[in-house]
């Protein structure tokens, strides 16, 4: 019956176009389509383009000038003195500890996140894996100070790690742990030993995530065709899944390692008084009014990852993606 | 003379899914050997069994005599040709050939050496420096193919290794296969669902449904002489024949088959046979495939091309050589 009706009335081979300026704009829209690709991007180019690559460059412009010592002033000339106050032991000091605490933590969350990552990306299903996703990112949707402040409580002396120990008769062991020079202190809150735990825990996600992606793009029956060859599971790992799981590690890699090189809450709130890069930024922005120095210290990171990147690439890390 | 693989009673079940159910199975040392079936038949579970992916739940396998239940895969010498060949996108095509003798530790010149050899056997020499991904998927094959032979297995899986190729490079494939079979003495165990694949290549075929084996025999012996309707009917697509209709011809009341190249079809106006009304006609190239309508009993049958066919809807008499008639087991 319908379908008589509509012979009744045959419908036209085109459509009128929609009524008023939207019907116009879809159609200029769809006639050029490279004119709607720069209304999209035209607003996060000038967002990136000047607002933030803009100011990074003054910032970058300000790390060339250097301060009058007597008046404290910023003298608008271009020099390396600057880089030259950079250089001396107590600011290398800095650095080196800086970077030794990157690398250490970026090591120990690709350790910790592998096995959580192949288990998410191997065998999670269904809510299995919502549950995983939800444990992954809950912490970060809980605000960071409090998460270090937690943690403050928690390594204290008089914290619940202390009090677990003593129970399980192992408080000798954190003790002699201590008691080592460099990653040892009054207590695990203000040890570096502190600071590593809280920067692992608060960065792990990041690392997680990327290497599960990665794991999650291996296909099972390439473990299964490394078995089928003759491969025990240690040899599948080094030569199968830990070569296609590298782009992953990698990506994870940039963020806990950057990450790490530019924080200064966390060794601020949990650690020793020694400095990281981020709280001689800080100090020296603020307190100190040297804003050339600070301007030359955050050059620090920005330089480490432009070669962590390249030697990156160089190993090929970025030829599975 | 002992077994190459051999399953006493073995079961898989994935929680009540029985998909492979009380399976007995002795295959002959050097024989080239179909494990036919639908999808989910258990065709492939049995070869992950074989292959140590899977445990049986019950019953025991072996191996040249030795019992292979709970022994892994990286432990058996058995390799598999994978359906998608499950080639290692990371290294090159020698690299991927060279694996297993890589991690058994054989050394870098004379693995690489043993490599170009597998792969001159199937005829890709020269292609080591090449990403899988560089090549079709006819040269995938031949490189899963290579990499799995290098081991020297005493047994060799395939699952359904030319599913996804194109018809023409199919023929070519299983010719090659069929004569590597055979240069090389290896036990080849096959799966597949296509059952020209199966007769044309294999030695004997088991056929699979439901996760027990239905028929096991030559391949003659399954496409002439099945012993089930659904055998009949997944070889070949055979006519199945009701009792009643098989009574009239044979005085057994039994389920039969009737292959549909077997069946001749006339001019209703001469000649006795059975009476039938031709439904529609379905042109294959080399042969026309007749449907036909007995007595609401759904018939078919092949013509060579070029024969003179009467219009759909005509009334015609098909006549069949009753020993074609084959009576299976079946009971009625």
């Amino acid at each position: 019956m319908t379908l008589t009706a509509a012979q009744a009335k045959p419908a036209p081979a085109l459509l009128p176009r929609a009524r008023g300026l939207r019907g116009a704009l879809s159609d200029l829209f769809w006639r050029r389509p490279k004119l709607l690709l720069l209304l999209m991007l035209l607003p996060p180019v000038l967002w990136l383009g000047i607002v933030y690559i803009g100011s990074l460059f003054a910032l970058l412009l300000q790390s060339f000038f250097s301060i009058d010592e007597f008046s404290g002033l910023v003298n608008r000339e271009f020099t390396l003195k600057t880089y030259g106050d950079l250089l001396q032991a107590a600011n290398l000091d800095i650095i080196l500890r800086t970077v030794t605490m990157a690398a250490l933590v970026t090591f120990a969350s690709a350790i910790v996140a592998f096995p959580i990552a192949y288990y998410a990306a191997r065998y999670a299903r269904g809510r299995w894996k919502a549950l995983f996703y939800l444990g992954i990112m809950l912490p970060l949707w809980s605000s960071y100070l409090v998460k270090i402040y937690a943690w403050k409580l928690i390594l204290a002396k008089e914290g619940i790690l202390t009090w677990l120990l003593a129970k399980l008769h192992l408080l000798w062991l954190l003790d002699a742990w201590l008691s080592l020079p460099i990653v040892g202190g009054n207590s695990l809150s203000v040890s570096s030993t502190g600071t590593f735990i809280v920067f692992v825990y608060v960065w792990l996600p990041f690392m997680i995530l990327p290497v599960q992606a990665a794991l999650e793009r291996v296909p099972g029956n390439l473990v299964e065709a490394s078995s089928d060859l003759g491969a025990s599971p240690g040899q599948t790992f080094r030569n199968v899944l830990f070569p296609l799981a590298l782009p992953g590690i990698v990506a994870g890699s940039i963020f806990t390692f950057s990450l790490t090189l530019g924080d200064y809450i966390i060794p601020q709130i949990i650690g020793t008084s020694r400095l990281f890069i981020g709280q001689a930024v800080y100090s020296q922005q603020g307190t100190a009014g040297n804003i050339p120095l600070a301007a030359a210290f955050t050059v620090v990171p920005i330089v480490i990852m432009g070669f962590y990147l390249w030697g990156a690439k160089r190993m090929g890390a970025f030829d599975a993606l | 003379m002992t077994s190459a693989v051999s399953f006493a009673r073995v079961s898989r079940h994935f929680g009540s899914v029985r998909a492979v159910d009380v399976v007995d199975l002795d295959i002959a040392p050097g024989e080239f050997f179909a494990m036919l079936g639908p999808s989910g038949s258990g065709k492939t579970t049995c070869l992950r069994l074989i292959a140590g992916f899977e445990q049986p739940t019950s019953g025991s396998i072996s191996i040249f005599g030795e019992r292979a239940e709970g022994v892994p895969p990286y432990r058996r010498n058995v390799n598999t040709v994978f359906q998608d060949y499950a080639l290692f996108p990371h290294l090159n095509v020698l690299d991927n050939v060279a694996y297993g003798l890589m991690v058994k530790g054989v050394g870098k010149p004379e693995r690489q050496k043993a490599a170009e050899e597998a792969l001159s056997l199937v005829r890709l020499p020269g292609y080591g420096a090449r990403r899988p991904s560089q090549l079709s998927g006819g040269q995938r094959q031949r490189v899963a193919l290579a990499r799995a032979l290098v081991n020297q297995p005493k047994v060799l899986l395939l699952d359904e290794p030319l599913g996804a190729l194109d018809l023409k490079l199919r023929e070519n494939m299983q010719e090659e296969l069929k004569s590597l079979q055979k240069a090389l003495g290896i036990t080849f165990v096959f799966v597949t669902h296509d059952q020209g694949e199966a007769l044309s290549m294999a030695d004997r075929v088991a056929v699979f449904n439901d996760g027990k084996i239905m028929q096991i025999g030559t391949p003659e012996d399954i496409y002439q002489r099945p012993k089930t309707r659904f055998v009949a009917d997944f070889v070949g697509s055979s006519n199945v024949l009701p009792p009643d209709f098989v009574q009239r011809y044979s005085g057994q009341h039994r389920w039969g088959s009737l292959r549909p190249e077997s069946i001749r079809i006339g001019r209703a106006a001469k000649g006795d046979g059975v009476a039938a009304r031709l439904v529609s006609t379905n042109y294959l190239g080399a042969t026309t495939r007749l449907a036909l309508d007995v007595d609401g009993l759904r018939l078919h049958a092949i013509m060579p091309a070029g024969a003179a066919l009467p219009k759909a809807g005509e009334a015609v008499v098909l006549t069949f050589n009753r020993d074609h008639l084959h009576l299976m087991d079946e009971p009625a």
